[in-house]
């Protein structure tokens, strides 16, 4: 077996951040090749430079065993790379057709290339099982045909290896199976797939080798089958991490939250939820589980007041809200706290220092100042407190707060929240992008905050999180909960079919 | 009505429609790649100026349209050049350049002819003569230039890439195709549809520049190309309306309407605006621009 790709002391800089250092790394030729590190260990740097987004400041790289020089995603693209990236280089309103031959429409005039873009995409149905409505309109496709016509793109340009980034966190649990499916058949017919990730069991259910970044360094390249989820874990994190907290089975008390009948219009008057409800008690955590943009978040902003419902009713502690006071303030009053789920648009403010985005939203707190005027020594010395506490690093409340990593402030935005003695916590995607040890820290909180009495509800679309954290799991499909599990007598597999949307009747 | 006034109002709509009409064209031509441009109104305007200093100074037409054509395109460069490369705010250059455009022509205007910021009168050679049905030669390239875009944009891989690099510009970075060269192109191709436009109105329509003489077809047409939902053949649709509108307008002049009685002129000269805020506001529905016009194109780290 000879190498498809070598990269060879590469390093590159931004600015004053490191992000690959003398990285080194072989890629065998058909293989399955894994890469996983934590957030803003260099992974996508990397792959960035292989496919020509950026250019290494320094090193080499080399493809079939040649040194070549990749300026461009052109240069990418002759040799032979291509390249699914997480966010799809799709453009929506065009069909998969003119998709797959933009940039190599073969002549001036479409009609020629058109003709052989049809047939060749004919041939890769019929070789991989890779069916598609080649007219369809690429918005109008599901995610994971979206994937598919990427796919597609980077086969159709004739593509040898394969670079799919996080290419799992949009599919369901089906879809995922699906493209591991087609991804060993691609290596059967011996083309080479670099998977980035960070889902250690996706690591181990389909790579040959796995190689693990840390903080811009390659640390190790292993066997896939000499090693172990713990074992990558701890390369990754440089320390023993534990991958699920334990928790004990509780008895859930009274109802703290229930969900009547709610249904909420986005602003283009796209119906998000459905006729959705649910009832979270105390001391319990439910989690709700669907692949992302099946009203979830909608679902979550509208119970914390932050979109007007169209239809349907909450009652906190068994007291009715009425409409009109269905608020974030007054919800706040009440006791019903929010981690948002995108902490940098609803959760912080990036250029404000962390001691005043640790108050957002509480600001009117007496406590906080005399009258308008917020005492600021008394605000750095309360979060340098919580900072302790929830072992935030750097421990800087004067830090601008998007100088913190993704898991600080989140730690930073929960300490904010959880301190104000919830009666109920509502957290959006607590550990997006979150290192692995922030992590097991969250849990940790969240299942201390329902041993307490916290009724939480959780939404994420890592599966693997809600399975191990909630006592009830409700799945989400086209704005509809379309089933619910105790967290303790259901599996992947099934919650996988009730997210894509067969019900409890059908299942 | 008889057939005598039909054809009287149909021939000074399509007269008062293809200023709009080359304007709007450039307007889609500019946003389909992703660039907004508000700067339609000053880019005709220098380009008016321009072509009737040229064809005053030359004694020719075709040469007053090569100046206008140049003026606009200059223009549209400087645009081009603050939104594509610096990345700036597409509205503030847009508003800029109309700004630019309304002070230098009076001020050169009037420091060249000494009339108030005129150019002197076209007369003979200067002005375009009629080439078919009373019309101008420049009315029927404008009128060649809408199926021209709707097949280039549609049938070629030049139109293909634009209509991406509009939409997704990282999608055609990735492809390998350069997002920048794109829009430059869309914005040139804009520069020079203004520039037909501008030219018509003092070279053709008119016989001379008067300050200020756009007089907001600039923005009509960015209305229109909003009614055309940014495509061609609708685009042709839109101005035409606004044309007819306008042509409607100048013939209800003096008339007196049963019941009503005579309406002020101003009143009836607001008809084309009202009617655009009504049609903008409740008929057409749903118009989505391009999803990436606006917005400067950074690479993602």
């Amino acid at each position: 077996m000879s190498p498809a790709i070598e990269l060879i002391a590469i390093n590159k800089s931004f600015g004053a951040v490191h992000a690959n250092k003398d990285v080194n790394l072989s890629v065998e030729r058909g293989t399955i090749h894994g890469i996983v590190g934590e957030n803003g260990a260099g992974k996508s740097t990397l792959m960035s430079i292989l496919y020509g987004f950026y250019e290494a400041d320094s090193g080499e790289v080399r493809v079939n065993e040649k040194p070549i020089r990749i300026r461009s995603s052109i240069d990418a693209i002759c040799a032979g790379i291509g390249m699914v990236h997480q966010h799809f280089m799709l453009v929506e309103p065009l069909t998969v057709v003119e998709n797959v031959m933009l940039g190599a429409e073969g002549g001036a005039m479409l009609r020629a290339g058109e003709a052989k873009v049809r047939k060749e995409l004919a041939r890769l149905a019929s070789d991989y099982g890779l069916e598609i409505d080649v007219d369809a309109t690429v918005g109008e496709l599901s995610v994971g045909l979206q994937q598919r016509v990427e796919i597609l793109k980077a086969l159709y340009r004739g593509a040898d290896i394969l670079i799919l980034d996080e290419p799992t966190a949009v599919l369901t649990p089906a879809e995922a199976d699906a493209l591991f499916e087609l991804l060993r058949s691609l290596k059967a017919q011996g083309k080479t797939v670099i998977l980035i990730t960070h889902k250690l069991r996706e690591i181990m259910a389909i790579t040959d080798r796995v190689s693990v970044m840390r903080r811009g360094e390659m640390v190790a390249t292993v066997e896939t089958a000499n090693t172990s989820p713990p074992e990558l874990a701890e390369l990754m994190v440089g320390r023993r991490v534990l991958l699920r907290v334990e928790k004990t089975e509780k008895v859930p008390g009274a109802p703290v939250l229930e969900v009547q009948n709610l249904s909420v219009v986005d602003a283009r008057g796209v119906l998000r939820v459905a006729n959705a409800s649910l009832t979270v008690r105390a001391g319990e955590i439910v989690g709700i589980a669907g692949v992302a943009g099946n009203g979830q978040s909608e679902l979550l902003e509208a119970i914390a007041g932050m979109r007007r419902p169209v239809l349907g009713s909450i009652r906190f502690q068994e007291q009715d809200v009425p409409a009109d006071e269905h608020n974030p303030h007054h919800m706040r009053e009440l006791g019903l706290l929010h981690v948002p789920e995108d902490r940098l648009r609803m959760g912080l403010v990036p250029a404000f220092p962390a001691f005043e985005s640790a108050i957002l939203g509480f600001s009117d707190e007496p406590q906080l100042g005399k009258g308008p005027i917020l005492d600021h020594d008394r605000l750095v010395a309360d979060l340098a407190k919580k900072m302790e506490q929830y072992d935030v690093r750097p421990p800087a409340p004067r830090l601008k707060t998007s100088n913190f990593s993704g898991g600080n402030q989140q730690k930073i935005v929960l300490a904010r929240e959880i301190e104000r003695n919830p009666k109920v916590l509502l957290v959006g995607q607590p550990t997006r992008g979150v290192d692995i040890g922030a992590i097991e820290f969250i849990h940790r909180r969240l299942i201390a905050l329902r041993d307490a009495g916290v009724g939480i509800l959780l939404v994420s679309v890592e599966l693997d999180e809600i399975m191990h954290l909630s006592d009830r799991i409700l799945t989400m499909c086209g704005g509809k909960i379309t089933g619910e599990r105790k967290a303790s007598q259901t599996n992947e597999q099934e919650l996988g079919l009730l997210m894509a949307g067969v019900t409890d009747e059908a299942a | 009505m008889d057939l005598g006034i039909l054809v009287t109002v149909f021939d000074s709509a399509l007269r008062l429609s293809i200023p709009l009409l080359a304007a709007c064209l450039a307007g889609l031509w500019s946003e389909r790649s992703g660039v907004v441009d508000i700067g339609l109104e000053g880019k005709m305007l220098v380009a008016a100026f321009a072509g009737a200093a040229g064809a005053y100074v030359f004694g020719s037409a075709w040469i007053g349209l090569g100046f206008g054509i140049f003026a606009s395109v200059a223009f549209a460069l400087i645009h081009g050049f603050a939104s594509i490369s610096q990345r700036g705010n597409q509205i503030v250059s847009g508003v800029a350049i109309n700004m630019l455009a309304a002070g230098l022509t009076a001020i050169v205007g009037n420091a060249w002819y000494g009339q108030g910021g005129r150019t002197p009168p076209l007369e003979g050679d200067q002005r375009f003569d009629d080439f078919l049905f009373g019309h101008s030669a420049l009315v029927f390239v404008v009128l060649l230039a809408v199926p021209l875009t709707w097949f280039i944009l549609g049938r070629t891989r030049f139109g293909l890439r634009l209509r991406a690099v509009g939409e997704n510009p990282a999608a055609v970075d990735t492809a390998g195709i350069s997002v920048t060269g794109l829009r430059y192109s869309a914005v040139i191709i804009g520069g020079v549809l203004c520039g037909l436009g501008g030219v018509y109105l003092s070279v053709a329509q008119a016989a001379g520049f008067l300050p200020n003489m756009t007089t907001g077809r600039g923005f009509i047409a960015l209305a229109a190309l909003i009614f055309a939902k940014w495509r061609a053949w609708p685009a042709l649709g839109a101005c035409f309306l606004f044309g007819l509108l306008d042509a409607i307008a100048n013939q209800l002049q003096g008339f007196s309407f049963p019941g009503i009685g005579e309406v002020p002129v101003q009143a009836i000269q607001a008809l084309p605006y009202l009617m655009t805020v009504i049609l903008l506001a409740g008929v057409i529905g749903k118009a989505i621009p391009p999803r990436a016009a606006g917005v400067p194109y950074v690479k993602e780290r």
